[in-house]
């Protein structure tokens, strides 16, 4: 009888283990696919200007509170509530072009600090902006996606992460399509490489730098819809923190690069939640950080960009 | 040439002395009647935010790296003081001794703090060195959030009420001093050398990574003391309190002060954190304007309000004496620098 | 080799270098004796700033190694390069330009100051003892390249041939043994040059400092240099006095072309 019990309970916990284990990295997977949809819009501005945008995490922020005034709108026309995404692209992608043609353009010959500190400067600025507008407390955002759950091995998995990770997936491929096939992409990519060689060939620098913005804090609208669907919470710092991971993110998979994007957002993610729930949860935003700094010492890089040094 | 200086140094010193005596007076004939604690309390927090403010601008202004991690080397200077006093303050110790340990025991374990973060991070220049400098101050600051003795996430309370104004005022002038004092050596030339011409001061015989760490140290160090400075002020206090916003706070003073000031990093820092205190409705909007007016600096005047000029009182004084008094008076407190 | 007379200062033997599998520089030898003035010459893209960079330890060499005054001075890192004794200037000028000119000439003598940290921050005697010298000395080394009366100016203020001089300045206050120049005279008219030339000569006898020159400008080269080495696709293909090398048919082929793409060998 008792030998019985033992194995009953050693199955049972093998079983937890399992289904732990499963729900771990679904959670991480979800997690790493939210990064990766920020980081997206990191590594697209950070490959054309080579400036980190501070201000990318508050465009999250920022489609986040427009999520939480329009989804009950939606709703209450009868419409599907993400829908309202729309709204928050066209308000994010605003937002993103006001920041750039007034903030950032008028510093970018003045070299990459100055661009830094601006960044920072309209970071602090949307988030007090917020602060002062919808105030310092919580706001829950409304269910976006009604979707059902499975079960896998005992684990609870949320169709809605599933989508997540689609999005991700589907707009990392098109982007990726975009830059390498399309006439624009083209003329985002020769930007970076020289700025007065491409005004030369007929580009406008000044529209490229806007569109990639627009792009980027659209980008930042998806990203705010999926984030609220995980959690349905908006606050006013919610952006810079995510926005830092993200940026994490960026530079693990290899700044400028797309699917360096993906990959690092995964990473980050699945290593986030592995550590929570394995070795030590107070300690998981500190093994993030460690993490940056591992990487940039070891291969600035990051993972999929290879090592440039400056020409004596 | 060493003698003029000397004299300098002498009338800065006397200059300091008088705006000493005139703050003793203005606090302790009653002038301001029931306010005065209040205004008092005011003028050490301007203490400790310049303390801050210069030595960030050791490292923005002269060495020419942002750092955005300048809170988490408060937090480790404001903690270590802190656990320090709370031992020692059984033993009867005078609170003076007691003030001065704690600064040094704040700014020796930040400093050990800069040499760890150092070595590593300034590999890197640049918006790299920035986002490690970011994610340091945050591992800092989740290790105070789990460590035991700092609380372990809760608020750290009863710590002994050392900062008075006038401690305060002493320690930040001679904090002030010596980094001024710093600067214009051998060892303010290095640095301001790599921040020109990294490669050209290597090639200049500069032994750059050493110059940049220990100057990294230095910043470190004064920022430590500010953070005892802030902990024996408040007497309570969380890890959350030195979080990235704070650290901005400080890089956003010193840009709009001026980089490569110390007489814009002081003037800027006591009228920043002065000014949402003596207008309490502004507190709201105060990093919403910062935000504002820091994009205004960087768009049309990128070296910030005093760009790279420093006030001096023997200067002012030579003025003076040769009639140019119809020149604008600047009469803002803590601005006195030798030449 | 005509220094066999000298004593040998620096020597490079077999140095090569390799860049994501591309040999840059290869085999590269040199022996500069005391004083003495060696010209550096070749094509463009050739290698000879590359060998620069790998005797200031920007770049370490892949291959080979070299020795001053018999010191091994591979895996050195610059600035100890610099305190055992090369000093170079850039081939795009790399000044300290918001320095004043004074400044710029003091930066390059830190190595050899000594007071520490509780001097400069309490003032202690040996502070000021040590920066009246150092500015004394700074503006004594001014003078060498006629800059004494722009010594208060800010760094990227100067014309052009100046900010070279002062270049040149910065690099002696190192107070090295070997200078290597990397086109001094590039952007300068020829009454700079001529001035270039003066200075250069003066560093040579007062100072007793080995130069090693780059340069574009020939009839510079010939008229100052005692030998010259020639590379090619990080080749050498020439050494030898200026009258040699003015003759050499590999070194007119290497700047000119083959005169008879068919007619000639390829060596």
């Amino acid at each position: 009888m008792l030998s019985e019990e033992n194995t009953l309970g050693d199955e049972e916990r093998t079983v937890t283990d399992v289904s732990l284990f499963i729900q771990s990295l679904i959670n991480g997977l979800n997690q790493g696919a939210i990064y990766a949809l920020i980081a997206l819009g990191y590594t697209m501005v950070y490959g054309i200007i080579r400036m980190i945008n501070f201000a990318h995490g508050d465009f999250i922020m920022v489609g986040a509170y427009t999520l939480f005034y329009t989804i009950p709108l939606m709703v209450s026309y009868g419409m599907p509530a993400w829908l309202a995404v729309l709204a928050a692209i066209v308000v994010c992608v605003a937002v993103g072009v006001i920041v750039e043609v007034v903030a950032y353009r008028p510093v970018r010959g003045a070299g990459s600090m100055s661009a830094l500190i601006t960044a920072l400067a309209m970071s602090l600025f949307l988030e007090n902006l917020a602060m002062v507008l919808f105030g310092a407390n919580p706001k829950s955002v409304q269910a976006v996606f009604n979707l059902p759950m499975v079960e896998i091995f005992g684990a609870k998995l949320q169709c809605k992460y599933l989508l997540t990770i689609g999005i991700g997936l589907v707009i990392m491929v098109g982007l990726q399509l975009f830059v390498k096939k399309t006439k624009l992409g083209k003329a985002m990519r020769a930007v970076p490489q020289d700025k007065q060689a491409s005004t030369l060939m007929g580009i406008d620098v000044n529209r490229i730098i806007t569109t990639t913005f627009a792009i980027g804090s659209g980008l930042a609208a998806v990203a705010a819809l999926m984030y609220c669907s995980t959690y349905p919470r908006c606050t006013t710092d919610m952006g810079s923190m995510m926005g830092l991971k993200a940026f994490i993110a960026a530079v693990l998979g290899g700044i400028g690069i797309i699917p360096g994007a993906m990959l690092g957002g995964i990473l980050v993610g699945v290593i986030e939640i592995f550590v929570k729930v394995y070795i030590a949860p107070g300690w998981y935003e500190a093994i993030t950080y460690g993490l940056l700094i591992v990487v940039l010492l070891v291969k600035p890089s990051g993972i999929l960009g290879r090592n440039t040094g400056e020409k004596v | 040439m060493s003698k003029d200086k000397r004299i300098s140094y002498l009338i800065n010193l006397a200059g300091i002395c008088v705006m000493f005596v005139l703050f003793v007076l203005l606090f302790e004939s009653g002038a301001l009647g029931s306010r005065t604690s209040y205004i008092k309390g005011i003028c050490t927090t301007a203490c400790y935010t310049i303390v801050m403010v210069t030595s960030l601008n050791l490292l923005t202004g002269f060495m020419g790296e942002f750092s955005l991690g300048h809170a988490g080397f408060m937090s480790v200077g404001a903690y270590a003081s802190s656990i320090v006093t709370g031992f020692l303050g059984n033993y009867g110790l005078p609170p003076v001794l007691l003030f001065i340990i704690a600064l040094l025991v704040g700014g020796l374990a930040a400093a050990v703090t800069g040499v760890a973060v150092g070595i590593p991070a300034l590999r890197l220049r640049g918006d790299y060195l920035c986002i490690v400098t970011v994610a340091f101050a945050e591992i800092i600051r989740v290790a105070f959030c789990n460590f035991e003795i700092t609380g372990g996430g809760m608020t750290l309370s009863g710590i002994a009420k050392l900062s008075n104004f006038y401690w305060c005022f002493w320690a930040t002038v001679i904090c002030v001093t010596l980094m001024y004092m710093y600067v214009r050596s051998r060892y303010g030339r290095t640095v301001v050398a790599i921040r020109e011409d990294y490669i050209a001061a290597a090639a200049s015989g500069i032994n750059v990574t050493y110059y940049k760490v220990l100057t990294f140290t230095i910043s470190a160090f004064f920022a430590g003391i500010g953070g005892a400075m802030y902990a024996h002020f408040m007497t309570a206090m969380i890890p959350t309190n030195f979080n990235f916003m704070y650290s901005a706070e400080f890089l956003t003073e010193v840009i709009i002060g001026g980089t490569g000031s110390l007489t814009g990093s002081i003037i800027g820092a006591a009228f920043l954190s002065a000014l949402p205190e003596l207008m309490r409705q502004f507190s709201t909007y105060r990093m919403l304007a910062y935000s504002v007016v820091l994009v205004i600096v960087m768009i049309f005047k990128p070296g910030g309000i005093f760009g790279t000029y420093e006030f001096s009182l023997t200067r002012a004084l030579r003025k003076l004496k040769n009639g140019e008094l119809s020149a604008k008076k600047k009469s803002t407190g803590g601005n006195v620098h030798e030449e | 080799m005509k220094s066999e007379n000298k004593e040998l200062v620096l020597e490079a033997r077999n140095l090569g270098i390799t860049f994501g599998g591309l040999k840059a520089v290869d085999n590269f030898c040199l022996k500069i004796g005391k004083s003495e003035l060696v010209g550096l010459i070749g094509p463009n893209g050739a290698g000879k700033t590359t060998v620069f960079n790998m005797l200031t330890g920007v770049y370490q060499p892949t291959e080979g190694s070299f020795y001053l005054n018999g010191e091994r001075m591979n895996g050195k890192k610059t600035h100890q390069v610099v305190e055992a004794g090369i000093a170079r200037t850039f081939q795009n000028i790399r000044l300290f330009k918001k320095m004043t000119v004074v400044e710029n000439v003091k930066a390059a003598m830190n190595m050899h100051m000594h007071y520490g940290l509780l001097a400069s921050f309490f003032r202690l005697p040996s502070y000021f003892r040590e920066e009246e010298e150092i500015d004394r000395k700074a503006r004594e080394l001014l003078a060498v390249v006629h800059l004494e009366d722009k010594a208060d100016y800010i760094a990227e203020n100067l014309p052009y041939g100046q900010q070279r001089r002062l270049e040149i300045a910065r690099a002696l206050a190192t107070g090295m043994k070997v200078l290597l120049l990397d086109e001094p005279a590039a952007g300068m008219n020829p009454t700079e040059t001529a001035e270039l030339l003066d200075i250069i000569n003066v560093i040579r006898n007062q100072f007793q400092i080995s130069v090693l020159l780059i340069e574009h400008d020939m009839s510079l080269v010939m008229k100052i240099c005692e030998r010259i080495q020639v590379i090619d696709y990080g080749v050498t293909i020439a050494s030898g006095t200026p009258e040699e090398i003015a003759n050499n048919p590999r070194v007119i082929e290497a700047y000119l072309g083959k005169e008879d793409e068919e007619g000639e060998e390829i060596c």
